[in-house]
Formats: C-alpha cells, sequence, structure tokens
C-alpha cells in the first residue's frame, strides 16, 4: 500500500506515492539526486541526517516519508542562497571545520538549528547543542570554532 | 610570487563540494537498472551450517537473486592476507566470502539477497531459513590460546595463527642484574573504528568488454583492484576502481572485504549494476576493528633510573579470519617500536596472533604504535612513582640525545632524527609544569582530584622502503607515484596514486606544486581515486601519503622544472647551465627582466612550435617515489583529568599536544589532524570499547552502546610543534596523521592513575569508565587492590 505526499525541497515540489514505511532521509535521497545528507546509523545517534523541515532541525532518519507530507525541507544543498555559501558554510571552510565532510551537512544543519535558537552561544553551548552529531574526524575543536564564527557573522548581518 | 603558500594554512579546497552537499560518495551514485544487495550474517559467533533454504526468499516481491556460499564457490577464491610475516610459523585459515559450511564470528556471511529495492532485500532477509548448529565460541585471545579453547578453525592447533619474535641486546642479562623490575598486565582493548561513511560498493559489469567498475570505499583504491582482481578473476587491465569520495577510514577501509567481491560476483551473474552499502550495525560486526592486546610486559632499570630493558608477552586477537594487513601490525608496527624515544640496551617482545570468535582486527589510527608506546609509557610512570622520581625528569635521563642523521635502536631500526628533549622542554615550558604539580596539589588539599598524564612518543610511519615491504612479508610494494602535467594554458594536474579521504592532500599538494615551481596554487587540481586515471599507489594509511606520496610530487615537479629550464633556455638563446630561476620564471643569469614564464614555457611545449632539438613535446613527467628509510615523528603530549571520586567520571580537563612533523605545509590542516588523533585516543582511554559477552555476541553492536566521543564531552586542545626535518626526504616532512593517536591514549591513562592514585589505584582497565573508576576506589578502600 503507498500513500500520496508532497513536499518542497530547497524550493521545488514534488508529488510522490510512498510506503509508509519509508524513512523520510531514503525519500529526500531518492527524490531528484540530491544525495548530501548522509546516513551514518541506523539508531538515531550520529546525526549525519539531519535536516530542516520546516526550518527546524529533525533527523530524517527518525521521521517517515509520510510525516513530511505538506512540508518545506531544507538540506544542505537548500541552505546557499544566490550563489553565495551560507555563513555557516563559509565558516566551516575558514575554520577546517571538516575533514572527510562526511558528517559536515548534518553538522551545519544542526548548527543552523543552534543558533536559531540562541543567536549568541558560548564555546560550551555549542559543545552541548551539537552532542547528538557525530564526528570522527576532526575532535570537534575545529567545528566549535566554526559555529562561533558563523554565529558572530550572522548577528553581524543581523 | 609575492607570498609564500607553503607554510600557510590555506583553506582547503576539497570543502567547497563537501559543505554543499555536491560531493559523490559510494553510496551516492545511481546507475540506471541498478539493483541493490543486502546481505545475511551469521547471529552465531561458531555454529555449523546445517541447512539454507532459500526458496521464499527467492519468491519474494522485488527479489532478483539470493546467492549462498556453494553459488560462489569456485566463482570467489578466498580472501587474500596479504602481510606474510615470515619467521612466524603464520597460519593463513581458509577465508570464504560467503560461508559455506562454518560461520566464526557474529557478522560472518551466510547469503545475499538481491532485489530492486534495498527495502525488498531487506524484507526477502527475513525469509531465508538458516539451520544453525551453535558451537561454543572464544573471544579472549589468551584464553583462546590455552589448551581445551574451541578452536575456530579446525587445522590451526590452540588457535595461534602466528608466533613472531623480536630481541634486541642481552635481555636475560640485563633483567638478572637490574636493581628494579617492573611489571604490569596491559590489555589494549578491541576498538571499533567508526568512520562516519559506512562503507559501500558499487559494481557496475559490462558482459560485452568484459570491463568492470567498482565504486568502492577504500583508502587504496590500487591495493583494492589488485586483490578484487585476485578474488574475483577480472583482469586488472579491465578492472577500475573508483574512490574519489571517501567518509574516513581510520584503517577499517584497508583491507579488501568479501562484501564488495560478492557485490562483483552479482553484478557479474546479473549483468545488472548492483549496490550494497552497510547499515551501521553490519558496519560494528562486518568491518575490521583495531587493537585487542593482551600483554604482559616488565621493565628493568637501575636504582637512579636508567632504564636497561624492556620485555614483553602479547596475545594479539586476530578476530576470526587474517584480515589483508592484521599480521603485520602487532608485529613490525609494534614490536620494532618498543625503544620509543628512549635509549634501552635490551629489548625483547614475544607476540602471539591468535584466531578468536570475533570480527576480523585491522589496523586503526596507529595500528602497532599507540601499543608500544602505552607500554612504554605506562612503565615510565610506574618506575617514576616507584623511585619517587617526577615523571618528566626520568624520561628526560632516558631519551635518546638529539640527531639529525640517523640513530639506530636495539630492535634494528634507524630512526631518521629527532629532538625528544626539545619536544618535553617546549611542552613543560608552555603548562608552567612546576606550577600545574603546585596547583595540583593545593587542589587536592580542597578536595579535588586532579591528574596530570605525560606522553612521549616516537612513531614510525612514511611507510616505507619496498625492500623492507618484501622482506617483512608485506605482499606488495610501498613506494609512490605522481604526475605532474602542464596544460598548454599553464593551468596544471595532479595525479597521485595515493587516496586521501579526509586529510587535505588535495591542497597540500597544491601547495607542494606552488612552491616547487611558482605556479599559482589555485592554478593546480589534484586528481585521486580512480584507477583509471591516477599511476599506480600504494594508499593513505601509515601517515605515509605526505611522506611517501609528497615526495614523488617534489620529484615528479622538479622534472618538469629541469625540462622547462631547458625549453627556457632555447627560447632565450642561451646556454642551460647559464639559466636562473626564481619563482616561476626562468631567466639568464643577470638578467630577470627578460624572463620566459612557467606558463610561457607550458604553452610552446604544448604547442611545440619551436623546441629545442632532441626536446619532446608537452611538460609533464612523472616519478615512482620509494622512500630510502621510514620517517619517524615524535613528540610529547600532557593531560590534565579530574576525577570525582563520588561518582567515578572522569572529566578531560585540558590537553596540550607538541608534536614534531617536520616542515609543515599547511600548520592548519597538521592541527586538524592531531585534535582528530588526539580524540580518538582519548576514546580508548576512557570511553570506547568492543564488549562481547561469553558467547560471542557483539554487545556494543550499535552507536547506542558504543560510546564514540562527543562535542560535549571534550576539552579545547593546545596544538604546539617544534620542527625537526626528516634528512633522507626531499622536503623533510614526516607525516602527522596517527600522532594524535599514538600520544593521547597513554597521556590520559598516566592522567587517570595519577589523578586515581591518592585513593590507592594503581592499575585500572580501558576504558576508564566512571563505573570502572569508582570500584576501582571502593576496593583500594576495601583493601582489596
Amino acid at each position: 500500500m503507498k500513500f500520496p505526499i508532497s513536499v518542497t525541497l530547497n524550493g521545488r515540489p514534488y508529488r510522490r506515492e510512498v510506503e509508509p514505511r519509508q524513512l523520510l532521509v531514503h525519500l529526500i535521497r531518492d527524490l531528484g539526486g540530491v544525495t548530501g545528507t548522509k546516513i551514518g546509523c541506523d539508531t538515531s545517534q550520529c546525526g549525519a541526517c539531519t535536516v530542516l523541515l520546516d526550518g527546524v532541525a529533525i533527523k530524517s532518519c527518525t521521521a517517515l516519508a509520510v510525516q513530511a507530507d505538506g512540508t518545506s525541507i531544507t538540506t544542505i544543498e537548500g541552505l546557499a542562497g544566490d550563489g553565495q555559501l551560507h555563513p555557516l558554510q563559509e565558516a566551516f571552510w575558514n575554520k577546517h571545520g571538516l575533514q572527510c565532510g562526511y558528517c559536515t551537512p548534518g553538522m551545519i544543519l544542526a548548527a543552523h538549528e543552534l543558533l536559531r535558537t540562541n543567536p549568541q552561544p558560548s564555546d560550551d553551548q555549542i559543545r552541548h547543542g551539537l552532542e547528538g552529531n557525530m564526528c570522527r574526524c576532526t575532535g570537534y575543536q575545529n567545528i566549535i570554532r566554526a559555529v562561533r564564527e558563523a554565529a558572530a557573522a550572522m548577528r553581524r548581518k543581523g | 610570487m609575492s607570498t609564500r603558500v607553503f607554510g600557510s594554512g590555506i583553506r582547503r579546497r576539497e570543502d567547497p563540494r563537501l559543505i554543499t552537499g555536491a560531493a559523490t560518495y559510494t553510496d551516492d551514485y545511481t546507475l540506471p537498472d541498478m539493483v541493490h544487495m543486502v546481505l545475511l550474517r551469521s547471529p552465531h559467533a561458531h555454529a555449523r551450517i546445517k541447512r539454507i533454504d532459500t526458496t521464499r526468499a527467492k519468491a519474494a516481491p522485488g527479489v532478483v537473486a539470493v546467492f549462498i556460499g556453494t553459488d560462489v564457490e569456485g566463482a570467489l577464491n578466498p580472501m587474500p592476507c596479504a602481510w606474510l610475516v615470515p619467521n612466524s610459523n603464520l597460519k593463513v585459515a581458509g577465508y570464504p566470502c560467503i560461508a559455506k559450511d562454518m560461520v566464526r564470528y557474529v557478522g560472518d556471511i551466510v547469503a545475499a539477497v538481491v532485489a530492486e529495492s534495498p527495502y525488498q532485500a531487506t524484507d526477502a532477509l527475513d525469509l531465508i531459513v538458516v539451520d544453525y548448529e551453535p558451537l561454543p565460541a572464544v573471544i579472549d585471545p589468551e584464553k583462546a590460546k590455552q589448551s581445551g579453547a574451541p578452536q575456530v578453525h579446525s587445522n590451526v592447533e590452540n588457535n595461534v595463527a602466528f608466533h613472531w619474535t623480536v630481541t634486541g641486546g642481552d635481555v636475560d642479562g640485563t633483567f638478572q642484574k637490574a636493581d628494579v623490575v617492573i611489571k604490569e598486565r596491559i590489555v589494549q582493548q578491541r576498538l571499533i573504528p567508526n568512520a562516519m561513511e559506512p562503507r559501500s560498493a558499487l559494481a557496475h559489469w559490462s558482459g560485452a568488454s568484459g570491463e568492470l567498475t567498482l565504486w568502492n570505499t577504500t583508502q587504496n583504491p590500487h591495493i583494492a583492484r589488485f586483490l578484487c582482481s585476485v578474488v574475483t578473476g577480472v583482469p586488472e587491465d579491465k578492472l577500475r576502481v573508483i574512490a574519489t569520495e571517501v567518509g574516513g577510514g581510520f584503517g577499517s577501509k584497508i583491507p579488501a572485504y568479501p562484501a564488495d567481491f560478492i557485490t562483483v560476483f552479482c553484478a557479474k551473474k546479473l549483468n545488472r549494476p548492483v549496490k550494497w552499502t552497510e547499515s551501521r550495525r553490519e558496519n560494528f560486526q562486518g568491518t575490521t576493528h583495531g587493537r585487542d592486546h593482551i600483554q604482559d610486559v616488565e621493565l628493568a632499570a637501575t636504582k637512579d633510573g636508567k632504564v636497561l630493558g624492556i620485555k614483553a608477552t602479547s596475545y594479539s586477537g586476530m578476530g576470526a579470519y587474517l584480515s589483508t594487513a592484521a599480521p603485520g601490525i602487532p608485529t613490525i608496527l609494534h614490536g620494532l617500536m618498543l625503544s620509543g624515544p628512549y635509549d634501552i640496551a635490551a629489548i625483547r617482545e614475544d607476540v602471539y596472533g591468535i584466531y578468536t570468535n570475533g570480527t576480523p582486527v585491522e589496523a586503526y589510527r596507529g595500528a602497532g604504535r599507540p601499543e608500544a608506546t602505552f607500554i612504554l609509557e605506562r612503565l615510565m610512570d610506574m618506575l617514576a612513582a616507584k623511585l619517587g622520581m617526577d615523571p618528566i625528569d626520568l624520561r628526560k635521563k632516558n631519551f635518546i640525545p638529539k640527531f639529525e642523521n640517523g640513530h639506530t635502536v636495539a630492535t634494528g631500526l634507524s630512526y631518521d632524527s629527532g629532538n625528544y628533549a626539545g619536544a618535553l622542554q617546549k611542552l613543560v615550558d608552555h603548562v608552567a609544569y612546576k606550577d600545574l604539580r603546585r596547583q595540583q596539589a593545593e587542589d587536592r588539599k580542597k578536595g579535588r582530584y586532579l591528574g596530570i598524564g605525560i606522553s612521549t612518543y616516537v612513531e614510525i610511519c612514511g611507510l616505507g622502503p619496498s625492500q623492507v615491504a618484501g622482506a617483512v612479508g608485506f605482499q606488495g610494494g610501498l613506494w609512490e607515484s605522481a604526475i605532474v602535467r602542464f596544460h598548454p594554458t599553464g593551468k596544471v594536474n595532479v595525479f597521485i596514486g595515493a587516496n586521501p579521504h579526509g586529510q587535505g592532500e588535495e591542497t597540500t599538494f597544491a601547495q607542494i606544486v606552488a612552491e616547487e615551481i611558482g605556479v599559482d596554487v589555485n592554478d593546480v587540481k589534484v586528481i585521486h581515486g580512480d584507477t583509471q586515471t591516477t599511476p599506480m599507489g600504494w594508499g593513505t594509511y601509515g601517515s605515509r601519503t605526505t611522506a611517501v606520496g609528497g615526495a614523488a610530487l617534489v620529484m615528479a615537479t622538479r622534472k618538469v622544472k629541469e625540462k622547462a629550464k631547458v625549453i627556457a633556455a632555447h627560447l632565450l638563446e642561451a646556454a642551460v647551465e647559464d639559466m636562473d630561476y626564481k619563482d616561476g620564471k626562468f631567466f639568464v643569469k643577470g638578467s630577470p627582466d627578460k624572463a620566459k614564464t612557467i606558463q610561457d614555457i607550458a604553452l610552446m611545449a604544448n604547442v611545440a612550435w619551436n623546441m629545442p632539438a632532441g626536446v619532446e613535446a608537452g611538460l609533464e613527467a612523472s616519478s615512482f617515489y620509494d622512500p630510502p628509510n621510514f620517517t619517524y615523528p615524535f613528540g610529547a603530549h600532557l593531560a590534565v583529568v579530574e576525577l570525582d571520586p563520588e561518582t567515578g567520571q572522569i572529566d578531560v580537563r585540558r590537553y596540550v599536544a607538541v608534536d614534531d612533523c617536520g616542515p609543515q605545509i599547511n600548520p592548519v590542516i597538521v592541527e586538524g589532524q592531531v585534535h582528530g588523533g588526539v580524540v580518538q585516543g582519548i576514546g580508548q582511554a576512557l570511553w570506547e570499547g568492543a564488549v562481547y559477552d561469553e558467547n560471542g555476541q557483539l554487545l556494543t553492536g550499535s552507536m547506542l552502546d558504543y560510546a564514540l566521543p562527543r562535542a560535549d564531552r571534550l576539552p579545547d586542545m593546545e596544538v604546539l610543534s617544534t620542527v625537526t626535518p626528516s634528512p633522507h626526504h626531499p622536503i623533510g616532512v614526516k607525516g602527522i596523521g596517527e600522532a594524535g593517536t599514538i600520544a593521547s591514549t597513554a597521556a590520559v591513562y598516566n592522567a587517570v592513575i595519577d589523578a586515581l592514585s591518592p585513593f590507592g589505584v594503581q592499575t585500572i582497565r580501558m576504558p576508564v569508565t566512571p563505573e570502572r573508576a569508582f570500584n576501582a576506589i571502593q576496593e583500594a578502600k576495601a583493601g582489596r587492590r
């Protein structure tokens, strides 16, 4: 049995028939070759699959595709606008906040959520805000620096 | 060029594709007509397969095929072991791609299901009926060696896969005459690498041409091609391995895996592209683990603290089968490093490689060297405690004095260059060590329990001279190659055989070319990870990509420069010996205003309208660089931990690293490598460890159960360096990929013991969880320790 759903992904509308059990992350990766959203685990620990659902970060391996019916989803591909990197992307680049890059899309979107709810976090708050996202390469330190820099840049931008 | 790009922390050119989601890892590829494979893995650690019924699975919706062990027999050769350590009575047990009669670990592959969608394939797994006869299992490598233990392979007596020994100096005599002998049992627990990208393979078979393309998560695509050819029979010239984007490896993406070759088998059999991607649960069970050594170690010293000898016996768990490089890790990369930075006259280690019913063990960041460092640094602290000496003073007393060109240690290795006291002194000065100790003493009076731990190390990396590789049984070479190609517009492509997967060589290698030949760093694009376009290479591991591949690139670029000079001399109507070079410009000595730029020369070489007699068209060169020796980075690390004696909770409060990897091409990338390495080592000391039950079930089989380091449990690290060039490397660099991990486990562990010692706790198992620390304190209080 399949259910019809409609979602907006990075501004583009899609209609699909999906099985009720299909995970949202699989839907996103299958929609149209947009594969920046990663799958790193199967227990919702790693956060690599983090996306924004109507502007709020969720782990898309923990949601069903049918639950996303009628929503607007932003993935890492949709974060930059008008050919300009988002301040978070720019800061991760500036601060060497990534190595293999696999956790990075989820990490950036989790940081997006953190700054949405707390635009001026302390380092300690950044560390706690990102404890649901795992990175095996960086030891997190440059990620913390990047989020700090992005927060400052976003405050300047208003 | 106005500013020197070599040595500057420029931003990585890898990053734009990675921060925008444009990068394509193996699982991101979808091919027309592609089908999906999933694997049925054994739920038993040791069992006889009595019967397999795939009838219902084959009839399930969307299922294209189901294959079991008998189906691949003859089509897939057994998995090879590629590090056949000599003089060790090595026994390579049969390692079929799909188990037929016996399963030997939880995760051993029993069947493969191919279906139109991954969901359908996964559904069908549940419909396969396997009748197992469970057998007793053994996980502990020391117990596995005892008589009467379950036999993992019927033809390997007492599960001993090999017995290897290293001896230097008069060990027995040294221990007899020593004033002090320190003994300890060290358990290097099994670790699970957990690269964030799960392993994946996508095989595309072209029946008409007999060509196979394999997208694969590998640190070494050319070795993957080599071994894939051996196992699947596809000739190497018709086999292309693509691994252009790999999401971390840490050793777990070095070896060849049965799953990859089963994917190839299915693609050939079905004549459709087949993709397999492991789940994280599969990764825990089926992708290689690291460490797993039980060691009895001893140190002999004089009463004034001069270390005379080290001896050790190690029971090293190999898991159920010998993974590709597994035998070399607890032997060559471990035993030979037991002198560390110290002058020790007598050293002996006996290493028993033991089959167990665990997941196969492979290299994990540091691979043998963290374990060697741990032995030395633990024993050093124990000796310091016994003699009432400060751990810093004791280390200084035993260091090999500064040397710039060669020092041979008792195990036979010849270190390249070192200034161990220099690195330690920088650390001591930076932290104001005496003040730190004073503060610790004052805090203790107030009931705050801080521990300070030191670790110094030397690592062997830049693997390595191929002749040595052959002599120690490595079934391959260890050189690297690079091609530097100038296009007519003066832009440059570099093709390398190594395969960075997070370490940033697309950037640092462009910096090398810019330094050597004066082009803008942004005009150099580095290409790697595709065996069809890149020259042969032996891969990215053992901190060797920059140390060996970087040297190949330097040599290739210098060849280009020599040719460019000949062309420039011709164009300027001068003799070659009268030519000079500066910042990308070639000119007659004394006339820098009339110069030919490297771009001018690239254009002329490519159009070839006016070339010197006898000089070929084109401006490119390749180099095959086989290093004359290993490189030996070193350093000194310090950790400060805080213990809460009421709960056993331990937090790392401060971490300082001083590393010497020679000249740094990009210090920001070096710092990033240290950060990541240190945190993996902290993980081993405090949180990480594979736990099996008595039946061989992996209890830490998910990220819920296996404690990976998280952002909120770590301090900011302070990263410093000293610079001691390698005398044999063309630009002196040594490698930094593993240094952090090699040093940090011992530093943190020593700090933990320092914090626990007021309670009478002298030793504790890793990972030092709150439960273990709390219980150790209680037992010590009760006088049981």
